[in-house]
């Protein structure tokens, strides 16, 4: 085979497993806008502010310890132990869980009734909020994740792959990196999980019953508030693998909050509604980025990737405006 | 006799909302919040406690206190244009706005308000020529000074000789990305490289794209004039692929601990440009530990002191308390107004001398200012991470660079700006 197409294979393999991780923020964004018809503008700095306590908790730091120095005059910055990283994935769900009680509370209990306009703006507040109090309990420096997630190309992959350019080929194996891999594994474990969570619990069903008629929900006795809560807290739970995949590449900082640009395209290929969608969307986005970038890039000077993700997302939506998994809405007059 | 009260209201009027110049005021402005905060931080910090030890060890500069007003841009061009406007009443000496974007705003505006502007290592390259930007300064280096010193280097690590060997820039696709593609354009001429250049979008935290190509290739080295989560993505992604660190060098922009720590041990051996010295081994800072730091006036959170980011903001205060003494000196008072600041840095030296005498030796290359010439020497030289220790190491001396090649573009440059602002170039004869 030729080394050409070798490579383009290797493309279109990397722009998968990329797409599994746009797919990972989207998730976030569906599982809310399905349960209560808002669209989340805070996902991006959830999956920050997420990774930001997972990593504070590790390493034992101490919260608001510029702010307590500042007043007290203290030097304070750290407890002096170190969480092992499950135990501190648990705490950091659990943070998440508090964090998703007191969205209802304080701001999404007040907002029931309203335009699903006003619910978005809020949620712009709540994302700038967020990122300041990240930013004050956490300190603004980059942090280095390690949660045990091997790292690097797959040697294994490389060598065995390696003939398949046959003699005089500058071929070198294919790339996959070990990061993307896990991704793609913990992605679709978490996919199963949600799937069996609606399917399978009383809670799941209960939650399709919001996403599906609020009103009719709420007669058979649904409290909307306690969905709420649950649906955020899944909500952060998914920020949080998605803030570990994240930073683990880049380290946890704050232009973290910018991965939700990914996941945009990903929503309105695959539809704001459907779990499917998103994994199907955020494959179908970083393969054809990766691939068009590979094949035009070249001859039109690179840097296609962002752009052409929402040019692939506006063809998909010109035919099927509802998304490819999305509900079709039909209001008559 | 009513129109000479209301005249002599007026003036009243005018007199007291005009500011007391008690203190030589020095802006700065910094980026403590949003995405950049990680970078912005040290460097506030730096450029603070330079200015409070001046203050604490030497009771000011000539007798006069000097004041920072610091103000937050996030970053943001149009928050640093709105600091400029409100802060450049408070009797503002010079600016250093940290920042591209917002430097480019500002050019037209502190040419007609006469306040000088230090651009160190970022801003408009071109402005090195002081003939046509009166007020601009971008001492000691710009981007096209580090991409000749970086093709220096490559030259020294290969006796002098890189023809045929491919280098590939990896850049953020922004203007200050795309500043030194012109110079290594040049220089692939000159040196007989070939020359890839990779764009990457902001804010780059996706380049599988850029990395695998450069897997396919296998470029001899890498380059990267990368910002913010671009730099340690990459670094990442170089490891990923194995790319030998030691061949991938980024301009200072991308040269922090910032940058390298989230790698790991994997970004052991990465190089970066830089104008200025790295660590904490100098005697300035037992200065500052006794006359700031132990006595609680650290500027933030104090966790900051010797990295690479914090030496820059420490460096670029003492330029601008070099350049305010050099005014105070030619003007023969202390009080000195921003036109005499302008003066005092058109003819700053800096001797290794005098950074011996600063506490500061070997901290940056020797330079010297003047009319023409507001960019200094560009001497850049190379720094190496080293993950083991966790530390920065000066690996080469400040070399110069190749003024052959950089000067005719920075004359071209600038002509043509001043062609298009209507400039007529003073003389600097």
């Amino acid at each position: 085979m030729s080394a050409d197409f070798l490579y383009a294979i290797e493309v279109l393999l990397n722009g998968l497993m990329a797409g599994v991780m746009y797919s990972l923020v989207a998730l976030g964004f569906v599982l809310i806008f399905k349960a209560s018809g808002v669209f989340n503008y805070a996902q991006g700095v959830m999956a920050l502010f997420a990774a930001l306590t997972l990593v504070g908790i590790m390493n034992g730091e101490v919260p608001f310890s510029h702010l307590i120095n500042a007043m007290f005059g203290t030097q304070v910055h750290d407890f002096g132990w170190h969480v092992p990283a499950l135990a501190a994935i648990g705490l950091t769900a659990v943070v998440m869980v508090f964090f998703a009680i007191l969205v209802e509370k304080l701001i999404l209990k007040h907002l029931i009734g309203q335009e699903p306009i006003i619910l978005f703006m809020a949620t712009i507040g709540l994302a700038y909020f967020m990122e300041g109090f990240g930013d004050m309990m956490w300190g603004a420096d980059i942090k280095p994740l390690d949660v045990g997630l091997p790292k690097g190309g797959s040697i294994w992959i490389e060598e065995n792959t390696a003939w398949l350019g046959g003699e005089g080929q500058r071929f070198f194996g294919f790339f996959i990196d070990k990061l993307d891999m896990s991704a793609t594994l913990v992605a679709a474990i978490l996919v199963i999980a949600l799937t069996l969570f609606s399917q399978y619990t009383a809670t799941g069903r209960a939650l399709r019953a919001v996403a599906d008629d609020h009103q009719a929900a709420l007669s058979v006795g649904i409290s909307l508030r306690a969905i709420w809560v649950i649906t955020w807290s899944i909500a952060g739970f998914v920020a949080l693998v998605a803030g570990i995949m994240w930073g683990s590449k880049s380290g946890v900082q704050f232009s973290l909050a910018f991965i939700a640009l990914k996941a945009l395209p990903v929503l309105m290929l695959g539809g704001f509604t459907s779990i499917p969608g998103a994994i199907v969307g955020g494959l179908i986005i970083g393969m054809g980025e990766k691939l068009f970038e590979f094949l035009a890039g070249p001859l039109i000077g690179g840097a296609t990737e962002n752009w052409f993700a929402y040019v692939l997302a506006l063809i998909f939506l010109v035919f099927r405006p509802q998304g490819l998994f999305g509900e079709r809405i039909i209001e008559r007059v | 006799m009513k129109s000479l009260k209301i005249a002599a209201l007026a003036a009243g009027v005018v007199a007291l909302a005009a500011p007391a110049f008690a203190d030589l005021v020095f802006p700065s402005m910094s980026y403590r919040t949003g995405p950049y905060a990680a970078g912005g931080i040290p460097y506030a910090d730096g450029y603070q406690d330079y200015m409070t030890l001046i203050n604490e060890r030497d009771g000011g500069l000539g007798g006069e206190k000097l004041k920072v007003v610091e103000c937050e841009t996030g970053y943001n061009t149009q928050k640093g244009v709105e600091c400029y406007e409100s802060t450049k009443g408070q009797g503002a000496l010079l600016y250093q706005p940290l920042s591209t974007g917002i430097t480019y705003q500002l050019i037209p505006k502190v040419q007609s308000d006469q306040i000088p502007v230090l651009t160190m290592g970022y801003g408009r390259t071109s402005a090195a020529n002081g003939a046509v930007f009166e007020y601009i300064f971008n001492f000691p280096a710009n981007y096209w000074a580090g991409a000749s010193g970086i093709v220096n280097h490559l030259l020294d690590i290969n006796g002098g000789d890189i023809k045929g060997k491919s280098i590939a820039l990896v850049y953020h696709n922004s203007a200050y990305g795309k500043e030194p593609i012109r110079t290594l354009e040049e220089l692939s001429k000159k040196h007989g490289f070939t020359l890839t250049t990779l764009p990457v979008d902001h804010p780059g935290q996706e380049q599988k794209s850029q990395w695998l190509q450069i897997r396919r290739e296998r470029p001899d080295y890498v380059l990267m004039w990368g910002w913010g989560v671009m730099n340690s993505v990459a670094i990442q992604e170089a490891a990923n692929i194995n790319f030998p660190m030691e061949n991938f060098i980024g301009i200072w922009w991308s040269g922090s601990e910032n940058d390298v720590r989230p790698a790991g041990a994997a970004a052991n051996g990465y190089k970066a440009a830089t104008f200025h010295n790295v660590g904490s081994d100098y005697p300035i800072f037992d200065d500052l530990k006794t006359y700031v730091f132990d006595k609680g006036l650290t500027a933030g959170a104090g966790d900051q002191v010797g990295t690479a980011i914090y030496n820059r903001g420490l460096y670029a205060a003492m330029m601008a308390v070099e350049g305010a003494r050099k005014a105070q000196e030619l003007a023969g008072h202390a009080n000195i107004t921003p036109q005499e600041m302008r003066d005092g840095l058109e003819n700053l030296e800096i001797t290794e001398a005098l950074m011996d005498s600063l506490g500061m030796p070997n901290f940056g290359p020797s330079f010297k200012v003047s009319c023409g010439n507001h960019g200094g020497s560009g001497d850049v030289g190379i720094q190496q991470w080293d993950a083991a220790s966790d530390t920065w190491k000066l690996i080469s001396d400040f070399a110069p660079v190749d003024l052959e090649v950089i000067q005719p573009l920075i004359d071209a440059d600038s002509a043509a700006y001043a062609a298009e602002a209507g400039i007529t170039p003073r003389s600097c004869n």
